[in-house]
Formats: C-alpha cells, sequence, structure tokens
C-alpha cells in the first residue's frame, strides 16, 4: 500500500536518516523504533505530508503522491503528539469537530457508542481541560474508530494509556489490520499483536 | 471499521461550502466560550476612542476633523491586538496540523477561520462605530461614511493580518514582529478608509475612496486565503 525510496531528511545540520526504503502492505502494520532523535517523528510526518523530505519518493498504492496531496489526506489518519483538542470543548464536542474535519459526520448514536467504547461515557460532557493525558488520547484513539481511513500513521500512540488503554489500542489496530488497512506506528511498548503482522524498522 | 476499499469521504469540489461551515462555526462557538478575551479587544477600541476627546480641546470643529482618523486608527490598533491570536492556539494544540491534513481544501479552512475572527473582532467595531462617532460631533453623513469605509476595511485588515499571523507562528516575539510586517500594508487602508470621510467634509464624494477599499478587499479575499494556507504549512514543517 505505502512504499517509500531512498527517503533522506535533516533536521537543521543533523542528517536524521538517509537511503531509507521500506514497502508496507495492506494488513500489515510497521513497527518504527529507536532511540530518540532518531527521527521517527520525522518520518511519520513526511509520511503524512507534513513535513518536506530532504530527498526520496513515497508511493502510495504505487503511485508518487506530493507531500499535502489530497489523495494522501483523504485515505491517511495521523495521530501525532499533540492531541488537537480544545479546553473549552466536551470529549464529545471535540471528537465530533475532529471527526468532521476530514469529511465524516457522525451521529450522535455513533459518537456516543465509540466513546464507551474507549470508556469515556461518564466524562462525555466534561469539558477537555479536566481530562487526564490518558484520556485526551483516548479520544484520538475513538477518532481512528470512527474515521475509516486505509492507513493509519501513529506517532508515539501508546504515551500515557494504561494497561486497558494499551489493550484498546491493540484491538483497534488489529481491527484495522483484517480490515485490509495498514499502520506505521512509532512506539516504544509491546502491542498484543500477532508476530505475523508486524513489520520492524529500526532507526539509528 | 470498513474494508480495504475504505476511501475519500469528500470529493473537492463540495468539499469548499463543508469546510467553511466547519471552521466558522467551530471558531464562533469556540469564541463564544471564551467572551473575556474578545471584551478586552473591544474594551481597548471603545476606551481608546473616548479617551482622545477627554484628552484634546472640546472644540467641536478640530473634534469633528479628527474623528474618523481617530476610530480608523483604533480600530486598526485592536485588530493588531486580536491577531497573534488567530492561528496560535490552534498551533500549540495540534489543531492546525489536522486542518492541514484534512481533505478539504485548506484554503477554505483558513478563510473560514479568517471570516469567524472578523465576525467576533472586526463587526462589533462596525457597529459601535456610529454610537462611538458621536462624541466627535459627526454630522450623520459623516458617521454613516466612517461606518461604511469601516465594514469595507476592517475585513481587510483581517485577511492582511491572517498572512502575518501565520508567517510568524511559531516565532519567539511574534507578536511584534507581526506588527512590523503587517503595519506598511495597513497603510494604506488607513489612508483610504480615514480619508472618504475628510472627502465627505470636503463636500467631495466618498466614491473614489470607498472604490479603492472595494477593491482592495476583493483582493485580499481572492489572496489572502491562498497566502495565509501556504504561510501554514511553512509553519507546520
Amino acid at each position: 500500500m505505502l512504499e517509500v525510496l531512498e527517503l533522506a531528511a535533516r533536521r537543521g545540520d543533523a542528517v536524521l536518516f538517509r537511503r531509507l526504503g521500506f514497502r508496507v502492505e495492506a494488513g500489515k502494520m510497521l513497527v518504527v523504533t529507536g532511540p530518540n532523535g532518531t527521527g521517527k517523528t520525522t518520518l511519520l510526518r513526511i509520511l503524512a505530508g507534513l513535513t518536506l523530505a530532504t530527498a526520496g519518493r513515497v508511493l502510495f498504492r504505487g503511485e508518487a503522491v506530493a507531500p499535502g496531496s489530497p489523495k494522501l489526506r483523504a485515505e491517511c489518519v495521523f495521530v501525532g503528539h499533540l492531541p488537537a483538542l480544545k479546553d473549552e470543548f466536551t470529549a464529545e464536542e471535540n471528537l465530533s469537530s475532529l471527526v468532521e474535519l476530514s469529511g465524516v459526520r457522525p451521529t450522535a448514536s455513533q459518537l456516543r457508542a465509540v466513546l464507551s467504547e474507549v470508556a469515556l461515557d461518564a466524562q462525555r460532557a466534561l469539558p477537555a481541560r479536566v481530562l487526564s493525558q490518558g484520556q485526551r488520547r483516548r479520544i484520538g484513539l475513538a477518532r481512528l474508530s470512527l474515521l475509516r481511513r486505509p492507513l493509519w500513521l501513529l506517532d508515539e500512540p501508546a504515551t500515557a494509556l494504561d494497561t486497558t488503554g494499551l489493550a484498546l489500542l491493540g484491538q483497534l489496530i488489529a481491527r484495522q489490520l483484517a480490515a485490509g488497512g495498514a499502520v506505521v506506528a512509532s512506539t516504544h511498548q509491546t502491542l498484543d499483536l500477532p508476530p505475523e503482522h508486524l513489520e520492524w524498522l529500526v532507526l539509528a | 471499521m470498513a474494508g480495504a476499499g475504505m476511501s475519500a469521504d469528500v470529493d473537492s469540489g463540495a468539499g469548499v461550502g463543508a469546510a467553511l461551515r466547519w471552521s466558522v462555526e467551530r471558531d464562533l462557538r469556540l469564541a463564544l466560550r471564551s467572551r473575556s478575551e474578545l471584551g478586552v479587544q473591544l474594551m481597548f477600541y471603545v476606551i481608546v476612542v473616548t479617551l482622545f476627546p477627554l484628552a484634546s480641546t472640546p472644540e467641536r470643529m478640530l473634534l469633528a476633523t479628527m474623528g474618523p482618523g481617530v476610530l480608523w486608527v483604533a480600530a486598526l490598533l485592536a485588530s493588531l491586538l486580536s491577531l497573534p491570536r488567530l492561528f496560535a492556539s490552534d498551533f500549540a494544540d495540534g489543531t492546525l496540523e489536522q486542518i492541514a491534513l484534512s481533505p478539504f481544501p485548506m484554503p477554505a479552512l483558513v478563510f473560514g477561520k479568517i471570516l469567524a475572527h472578523w465576525l467576533t473582532t472586526g463587526l462589533p467595531i462596525v457597529l459601535l462605530a456610529p454610537l462611538l462617532g458621536i462624541q466627535y460631533g459627526l454630522d450623520g453623513t459623516a458617521l454613516w461614511i466612517v461606518t461604511l469605509s469601516l465594514l469595507i476595511g476592517t475585513p481587510i485588515l483581517s485577511l492582511l493580518g491572517a498572512i502575518g499571523a501565520a508567517l510568524t507562528l511559531g516565532v519567539r516575539g511574534g507578536g511584534s514582529l507581526l506588527a512590523l510586517l503587517i503595519l506598511p500594508l495597513y497603510v494604506p487602508i488607513l489612508i483610504f478608509g480615514a480619508g472618504s470621510a475628510d472627502a465627505v467634509r470636503a463636500g467631495l464624494s466618498a466614491s473614489a475612496n470607498l472604490s479603492l477599499l472595494g477593491a482592495g478587499l476583493l483582493i485580499a479575499l481572492v489572496g489572502a486565503p491562498l497566502a495565509t494556507a501556504a504561510s501554514v504549512r511553512i509553519a507546520l514543517d
């Protein structure tokens, strides 16, 4: 589904990686690991089209895609370090606003169902200001669940999640892979997923 | 979850209206929940305009001469005061990233934000202008022309200011840099805006000034959303 050729990136004067190449097939998850500062976030931002690569090409379904191209934007979902939540909005308003930004209009019952899936029933009407870091992350998970996108780009999705949160993340990813989607995620946590679906990329 | 054939939910042509609706509605709702911030900006405008006649001579002729200029300068400074907040919170919490990644056309999303910004900061200024103008002893025609020029001019301030706000995102001391960047662009608007009331007082028609302002508005409407969207992308890189 996604193919990367001869990719290079730098931050300031430092070369983060060069001649990087890999493929992610449908139904597979690419786990990007490596010490801090080796370019995991940069790689994901390049794939999402937020950052320009110094060199190299990204092919999506066999076609070269420009960063920020509408085709890529319509088919992938990026969850970064920043949760994109508004403190003034409730959990439910935040979720529906984010999902609508991706062009999907969820119904009230869909929102309710997915929020209870991520165990935020009780916090549904609370402003995001009072939610914990883990609960904020769960809104991001709820968004993944509502958006039907073939490619997920997840930057440290396990941060701040507790054990049930991690299990939930694992379930969501397993469902995405089973549905023929692909996932690229940077993470240090081990997720409970069948190893035959996983591929590893170690940046150093 | 859907199957492997999951695809685009939005086709780009139909997206413009939905994108506008999304960002205008969202930003207006946010503005309503943080009303005190809006109040500060409006209070600044009212205070500056009200203090001027108190500090200068109460002579009618003099006040009527400087009235339109003061209204315009205060509107310009109030706009400058509110601009840094246009993108700052969306930048800090990651919403701008998601806006850049949305399948909706980004200039439309950005234009919606600018429109909401004008509705919450520019429009109140326009609506208050006739009331505040009375302090300067402006007559009916002058009041009407000043208000009309502000109605055409303040959206230009928001549109041009948005480019500056996007360019200075994430820059330390962005507020003062923004003022330096944007003030030269504001000067012609100030001249034509305040000049329209002067023309009327001198017995001329204000239509030349107002037409120039209108032309400026059309150019800004077309160009500013595109330039702002490009600037936001640069800020996110």
